[in-house]
């Protein structure tokens, strides 16, 4: 090892904030990303993410070795693959046209595997995404907390899945390991757990008894 | 310091003692009523936030402030919020103005960018632009707010060349909010446009937006504006005791955050949260007058906030269940936090 895993979020609205402040509490180095000049979100990054570091996006990612996409889905198409080619990539978008109006592109199929094929060049997991940015703080707790709570992750490539699941497992969560981005939908909008927060035993079961409707 | 109190409503549709729904225009005609009463037990501002659902059916809320203004004298009128993204500054200002000219100079508007969007689509608005829409739109209503004529060009409307927007004000800019609901950019963008700042907490530690306090403050300095207001705008319930109130409250709040969840990505209330949302480090104002003000006063304090507009009333509940939360926080509720803040 070669020191803790250094996080890249790229996202400065409701949600990033939030998984950038988490990450720094965990312990890892974080920095936090726009499409644009970090100067733009120096102030932020100083009084609502202190700790984190602001930089521009490409720097954050080349250093990185886990990125967190936590931008509007409909943003998705501006990224450039390439930047993150050979990352590995939290997908913590949503695909919800009763919020965020309808998208062709994501109209059919769940919205992991749909942006992992974009990303041909990276391994991307599914997280982060099924709590509301409003509540992932506040639920976090410590492990064997007994009112701890689970989060999900899915992907296809086992050892992606498992920093991942550290990596909530560190934030605060009881990790749920799903095996495939396929089943990464159980934790879209309109799923059993989406905007639940659910313990690790509800969970469980919430995800059990839809498990089925995918295969 | 200078506090103000306020009291905002969605229009929220009222329910008879049976739980049969009121009629849009009967809850519409009630929620003047509240306003003049809200005049009466000494609130500073009334607010009505445009919504346009069979639950919230009010989309016109400045005719609304308009009866209201001419049955009042003292209290401000307000929008809370206007859905900017999905109008025209240009017709925003200009009701509002009037509504300054009818009331005579007691006229707000808060805007804000669309977390409730069931306009976006009734006016023909795609939800991905909103960002866009609601940049530009306010910078342009902040041009506007100056009073002197306007240039502008942009995307989301037609240009203006020099153009001379009436009616104008008698006294200078009414005041102007942006309603902000957890991005931090937004905080920046209020500050930088020289918009006064109300965070919308609905849910969790309302402690936990100091930071956004601190923020506007930085950004305002460095934007090199003037210091301006914080506001706090959340959800609440007065009754003449604390079990009343949730009594009241619970069922109607667990059928509305249920029907809206799945839109706004909110969990589903369980009697537990709702326990912990109404208890001393929640964001809802539920319960007693002094159980209510003691918790406005210590957030007012954490958020070096020197305004707070309750959202009272939920579908649902009857009109003289809000006739007596109106009541009950204009004449104990705020004289007793003015009290606590000393």
């Amino acid at each position: 090892m070669t020191g803790p895993s250094k996080v890249a979020v790229l996202g400065a609205g409701h949600a990033g904030p939030v998984i950038a402040r988490l990450a720094v509490a965990a312990g890892y180095p974080v920095a936090i990303a726009t499409s644009g000049d970090p100067e733009d979100i120096a102030l932020i990054t100083e009084l609502v993410i202190p700790g984190a570091r602001p930089r521009w996006a490409a720097d954050a990612v080349a250093d990185a070795d886990i990125v967190v996409l936590a931008i509007p889905l409909h943003r998705f198409g501006a990224i450039d693959p390439g930047l993150l080619s050979g990352k590995l990539v939290v997908d913590a978008m949503n695909y919800w046209p009763a919020s965020d109006g309808v998208l062709k592109a994501f109209e059919d199929g769940g919205s992991s595997e749909i942006v992992a094929r974009r990303l041909a060049g990276s391994t991307v997991v599914k997280a982060l995404n099924h709590i509301g940015y409003h509540e992932l703080e506040d639920r976090a707790r410590l492990a064997g907390a007994p009112d701890r709570r689970a989060a999900g992750v899915a992907g296809d490539d086992p050892a992606a899945v498992a920093a991942i699941a550290d990596l909530l497992d560190r934030i605060g969560y009881d990790p749920v390991r799903l095996d495939s981005l396929r089943a990464g939908r159980l934790l879209q909008p309109g799923g059993p757990v989406f905007g639940a927060v659910l313990t690790l035993p509800e969970f469980e079961r919430a995800v059990r008894q839809e498990a089925g409707s995918l295969i | 310091m200078t506090y103000t109190f306020g009291l905002d409503t969605f229009g929220d549709r009222n329910g008879d003692a049976d739980g049969k729904p009121a009629s849009h225009a009967q809850t519409i005609r009630n929620v003047a009523e509240e306003g003049v009463v809200a005049e009466q037990a000494g609130v500073d501002f009334f607010g009505i936030g445009e919504h346009h659902t069979d639950y919230f059916p009010m989309p016109a809320g400045d005719v609304v402030l308009a009866a209201i203004a001419a049955r009042t004298e003292k209290i401000r009128l307000g929008s809370a919020v206007t859905v900017l993204s999905s109008d025209d500054p240009v017709r925003v200002f200009q009701r509002y103005s009037t509504l300054n000219a009818i009331s005579r100079g007691r006229a707000e508007v808060i805007l804000g960018r669309g977390s409730s969007i069931e306009s976006f689509p009734l006016f023909g608005y795609d939800l991905a632009d909103y960002e866009e829409l609601f940049e530009e739109k306010a910078t342009l209503f902040a041009e506007l707010l100056k009073g002197t004529p306007v240039t502008w060009d942009g995307k989301t409307r037609a240009p203006l060349l020099n153009q001379d927007v009436v009616p104008h004000t008698e006294s200078g800019p009414f005041p102007a909010w942006i309603g902000v609901g957890g991005s931090p950019r937004s905080v920046i963008r209020a500050a930088r446009l020289g918009f006064s700042l109300m965070l919308a907490i609905i849910g969790g530690p309302p402690a936990r937006f100091a930071a956004y306090s601190q923020l506007f403050e930085r950004a305002l300095d460095k934007f090199g504006r003037p210091p301006l207001p914080v506001g706090v705008h959340s959800p609440g319930h007065v009754a003449a005791t604390d079990e009343q109130a949730k009594a009241e409250f619970w069922p109607r709040w667990r059928d509305i955050v249920a029907l809206i969840a799945p839109e706004r990505g909110f969990a589903i209330p369980t009697e537990a949260s709702f326990d912990w949302e109404t208890g001393p480090h929640g964001a809802l104002y539920v319960g007693s007058p002094e159980t209510v003000a003691r918790k406005i006063a210590t957030n007012l304090r954490a958020l070096g906030a020197t305004r707070f507009d309750l959202k009272y009333g939920l579908p649902g509940l009857t009109h003289d269940q809000l006739m007596t939360n109106v009541e009950l926080y204009g004449q104990q509720v705020v004289p007793r936090v003015r009290e606590l803040l000393g």
